[in-house]
């Protein structure tokens, strides 16, 4: 194991949230079995209160998934110099078996993990729970994929060893290799753009037009929505990074994030899974406005979602669109 | 305005030291009027106040508020209710200490979100209406009882309840603030509001501005004066 | 949108104050928080300035540094190899070095004795650390003990600056040919080659390349002996973080305790806030602020006096241990360097325990119930 200060961070934090989520999911448990709204008996009014508790420590939780994610980035990136062969955190990642896993599933805990923010401000929003045992139950469906995510780290870091020779971006994701990231970047150009595009604005679209006719433009927003992440993201490695990193073989969704490029990753994710996630959830909550202590307050917390999402989604085509059109890069 | 029925309070139930502290009332305040619970100590009348406003609740019966049930709602709710309600005075004026008498009377208010400068607006306003306006940045421990007490009012009052609970809330008091209280409480009549007040002082029962006395011991009902 | 940023805005305010009202509590809290903190961010400032001295000292190192193996043991090699590596493609230079170690028993501390040009005969320049040790200055004589045993005399020519202390401290230069003849070493021998390497990315295969060609040969690169370097500070800094460990662990227990802990007056306050209108959540919420409050002074309280030691005050109390066991450590004037990455790892380390450990407490606090204010 190497012991370096963001390993030791990340594991503390991995151990924290670990902890956490056990108590979490242990209340959620009891609450989902004991739940009685009707009964005002002390043992309803200490699960009401248990409610609280549960939010807070998920919402801390969370916002350490959020932030440690990142860090997680990062540190790959920083081991980067130990492995023969990396450059970036493309080639750390690939020192054993865990470090992909762990991070695309904690790229899918994000989107979760945001949904559930979602799920439980709604909740909040009406005087009577409405949705608190849909919320709990959910919760009981994130916490196990936070545990796994949280032991793919604590084995990456720990199996990792110096003298495995890794590969770095420019042959993981160069054309002609076998690998998931070969096959993105030897997607076709115009098609691709054309569905970066596509998505990225229709889902902003979509989400305007959630606006004006929410019954009907829901189903589509989600879709819209949850594609443009995967395109968004497809779209980025193959599509937009060789024009910030002006070298048609470099295609890497790491090295956007490095201060050679002016950190223009962070605007960009930071655009991306936001308005992905609230697109998401805006439609999501949709079957929940006939409950009748959210009949008034939902429509407008979606609305408010639908808003952030279409802006995000823009802002996001809009830079990727000008990084394109004003790199030194022609193809 | 408020109704009780068959309302019941039972502490520590089921076990050897099990207490009966409201046996069964069944109660209507009219909207608009100041009304006594009277009865000495132990009768009951703290618990019975506390079931009126919402602050705790009956171990059988209902209470509705407003035209509203709130014995079942769940406490989020009930909360929100009771805030938007109630103002409470206590016995002790139960101010913060180490902060000023005008944050005092504003924190009712913060979590409601509104803005600053026009919260600090309405309780200057209500400090000079009781009186208390050169104290207004005093530390709350510097003040009299009278004064606290009559803090303890405007900060009852900057949510602009409905019902204003008093437990008790000369107890403290000598003869004269205890009058000048109670003129406080009573004034608030003509502005809309209802008044219930728990008390055995005669001071407080048998104050001109009073609609109805109502006495209670041991948990029940006794008569009704007026 | 508006009305939650008032709300929070007000109920820091009443945070603010509620700590204040408590000053002696907190202002122990804040100070064991601040010294945790310190201690880590110390460790961790100390070590990624050095690392990033040594990176920025050893640019100018030579890309590949040739050795030649007998027997697995380090020894001398010949010109002809100079030559032969000289011819291959991408090796832009060759040049033999002549270096070795000398143990100096009075001292007992070892020197790096490196033959030069431009220095004479008679003459030597020595390092800070050899000077200090030895109490030489410009213009002294020094004495050297050869592996003969007899000692020779040289003129101290120079005191090399102490910009460069942490590769220059234990080094003596001196005219190349005179240190031949000290340490008895043939003509046409030599040390190791530094062979430079035009293309950065030739590197590897140029290594290859020598490997092959000359048996025996041990070819490193630059960028090898960074990464060593790394691997060492990562490793000291990762031993003295998990030595903290402990530290951190009690501070965690300490939190938890006196979040848990409510005074009398806490219970009553509570009780008052509950009773006047305040949610379960809106006393919450000022649990977990007035907890923000002190973990975010604490961390930044931490982390100037971590920065004020490391870098005004040159680490007086780490350097021992990170510097390792020679004698002639360098006294160094680091330069002021602080990574953002590592300010977020420490961040990480001390507040995410910390925001756990006091999160249940906060929450039983936040439950207490009104109506035992009304008993009163």
């Amino acid at each position: 194991m190497i012991l370096h200060p963001g390993i030791l961070a990340l594991l503390a934090g991995a151990f924290a949230v670990a902890g956490l989520m056990v108590l979490a999911s242990w209340h959620a448990v009891e609450l989902l079995a004991r739940w009685d709204l009707a009964s005002g008996s002390p043992r309803q009014l200490a699960l009401e209160r248990r409610t609280y508790l549960i939010s807070a420590v998920v919402g801390l939780v969370l916002a350490f998934q959020v932030a440690s994610l990142f860090l997680f980035v990062f540190t790959a990136d920083g081991l980067s110099s130990m492995f023969a062969g990396a450059m970036c955190a493309a080639g750390a990642l690939l020192a054993n078996r865990y470090g992909y896993p762990a991070l695309l599933l904690g790229l899918g805990n994000f989107v979760l993990a945001g949904l559930w923010l979602v799920l439980n401000h709604a909740d909040n929003l009406g005087y009577d729970y409405p949705l608190v045992r849909r919320k709990h139950g959910f919760l009981l469906v994130l916490a196990p994929l936070l545990l796994v995510e949280a032991a793919l780290r604590t084995r990456y870091f720990m199996e990792l060893d110096p003298e495995v020779i890794t590969s770095c971006c420019g042959s993981l994701f160069s054309r002609g290799g076998r690998t998931v990231g070969a096959s993105l970047a030897a997607l076709p150009a115009l098609p691709t753009a054309i569905a970066f595009y596509g998505s990225v604005f229709g889902a902003a679209g979509a989400g305007l037009a959630f606006l004006r006719w929410p019954r009907a433009a829901a189903v589509p927003l989600g879709l819209l929505s949850a594609f443009s992440l995967v395109a968004g993201l497809a779209g980025l490695v193959s599509y937009v990074s060789p024009y910030v990193y002006e070298l048609p073989t470099h295609r890497c969704p790491f090295c956007l994030l490095q201060g050679a490029y002016g950190g223009i990753g962070y605007l960009l994710y930071g655009t991306l899974l936001p308005g992905a996630v609230t697109g998401i959830g805006a439609p999501m909550l949709s079957p929940f406005r006939g409950f009748p202590s959210l009949a008034g307050p939902l429509p407008l917390f979606q609305r408010r979602l639908a808003v952030t999402s279409s802006v995000l989604l823009a802002v996001f085509g809009v830079i990727s669109a000008w990084l394109v059109t004003t790199s030194h890069l022609v193809q | 305005m408020i109704e009780l029925v068959e309302v019941r309070k039972i502490y520590h139930q089921g076990l050897p030291d099990e207490t009966v502290a409201v046996g069964g009332v069944t109660l209507t305040i009219a909207a608009n009027s100041v009304t006594v619970l009277r009865g000495p100590s132990g009768s009951g009348k703290t618990s019975l106040l506390s079931l009126i406003g919402g602050m705790a609740r009956p171990t059988s019966g209902r209470v509705w508020v407003a035209g509203r049930e709130i014995t079942s709602l769940p406490e989020r709710f009930l909360t929100a209710v009771r805030r938007n309600t109630f103002g409470f005075v206590f016995q002790h004026s139960n101010l913060v200490r180490g902060i000023t008498t005008l944050e005092n009377v504003m924190l009712p208010a913060y979590p409601l979100g509104g803005s600053r400068a026009s919260l600090e607006a309405r309780a200057e306003g209500l400090l000079e209406q009781l009186g208390l306006s050169h104290r207004a940045r005093a530390r709350a421990e510097w003040l009299s009882g009278g004064e606290a007490q009559r803090a303890a009012v405007a900060r009852a009052l900057i949510n602009e309840p409905q019902v204003i609970v008093a437990d008790e809330p000369t107890a403290h008091l000598d003869s004269k603030a205890s009058r000048e209280l109670m003129g406080i409480l009573a004034g608030l009549r003509t502005r809309g509001k209802t008044i219930v007040i728990a008390s055995h002082d005669p001071v407080v029962y048998e104050g001109a501005a009073v609609d109805r006395v109502i006495g209670i011991r041991d948990g029940r009902l006794d008569g009704d004066g007026r | 949108m508006r009305a939650l940023l008032e709300r929070h805005r007000a109920v820091l305010d009443f945070a603010l104050s509620s700590l204040g009202r408590r000053k002696g509590k907190n202002a122990a809290l804040l100070a064991v928080y601040a010294l945790v903190v310190f201690c880590l961010a110390s460790v961790v400032l100390f070590t990624q300035a050095l690392r990033r001295e040594a990176h920025v000292l050893l640019r100018d190192a030579p890309e590949l540094v040739v050795q030649r193996l007998t027997a697995g043991r380090h020894d001398l090699l010949p010109r002809e190899w100079l030559d032969a590596m000289a011819g291959l493609r991408g090796v832009s230079s060759v040049r033999g070095r002549l270096w070795g170690y000398l143990y100096d028993p009075l001292t007992r501390a070892n020197y790096t004795l490196m033959g030069v040009q431009g220095v004479a005969p008679g003459q030597i320049a020595i390092g800070p650390g050899v000077a200090s040790v030895t109490g030489a200055a410009e213009g002294d004589r020094l004495s050297l003990r050869g592996p003969g045993g007899d000692y020779e005399a040289f003129t101290v020519r120079e005191v090399l600056s102490s910009d460069a202390a942490l590769v220059s401290a234990d080094l003596v230069l001196m005219d190349e040919t005179k240190l031949r003849s000290f340490f008895s070493i043939a003509s046409g021998l030599y040390t190791d080659a530094a062979v430079s390497v035009a293309n950065e990315r030739e590197v590897l295969t140029v290594a290859g390349k020598v490997s092959r060609l000359l048996p025996g040969a041990r070819a490193i690169p630059r960028a090898e002996m960074l990464r060593t370097y790394d691997s060492i500070f990562d490793w000291r800094s990762g031993l003295a973080l998990l030595a903290f460990a402990g530290a951190v662990l009690a501070f965690t227990i300490v939190a938890w305790e006196k979040a848990s802990g409510l005074s009398a007056e806490e219970r009553r306050e509570i009780g008052i806030l509950k009773a006047i209108g305040w949610e379960t959540s809106d006393v919450l919420a000022l649990r977990l602020w007035e907890g923000a409050i002190t973990s975010l002074s604490g961390f930044a309280v931490g982390m100037l006096l971590a920065y004020a030691h490391v870098f005004l005050f040159r680490a007086a109390l780490l350097a021992p241990v990170l510097r390792g066991w020679s004698v002639l450590a360098p006294d160094l004037g680091l330069v002021p360097y602080v990574d953002p990455y590592q300010v977020v790892s420490l961040f990480f380390l001390t507040v995410v325990p910390y925001s756990a450990a006091t999160l249940v407490p906060s929450w039983r606090a936040a439950t207490v119930d009104p109506e035992a204010v009304m008993r009163t």
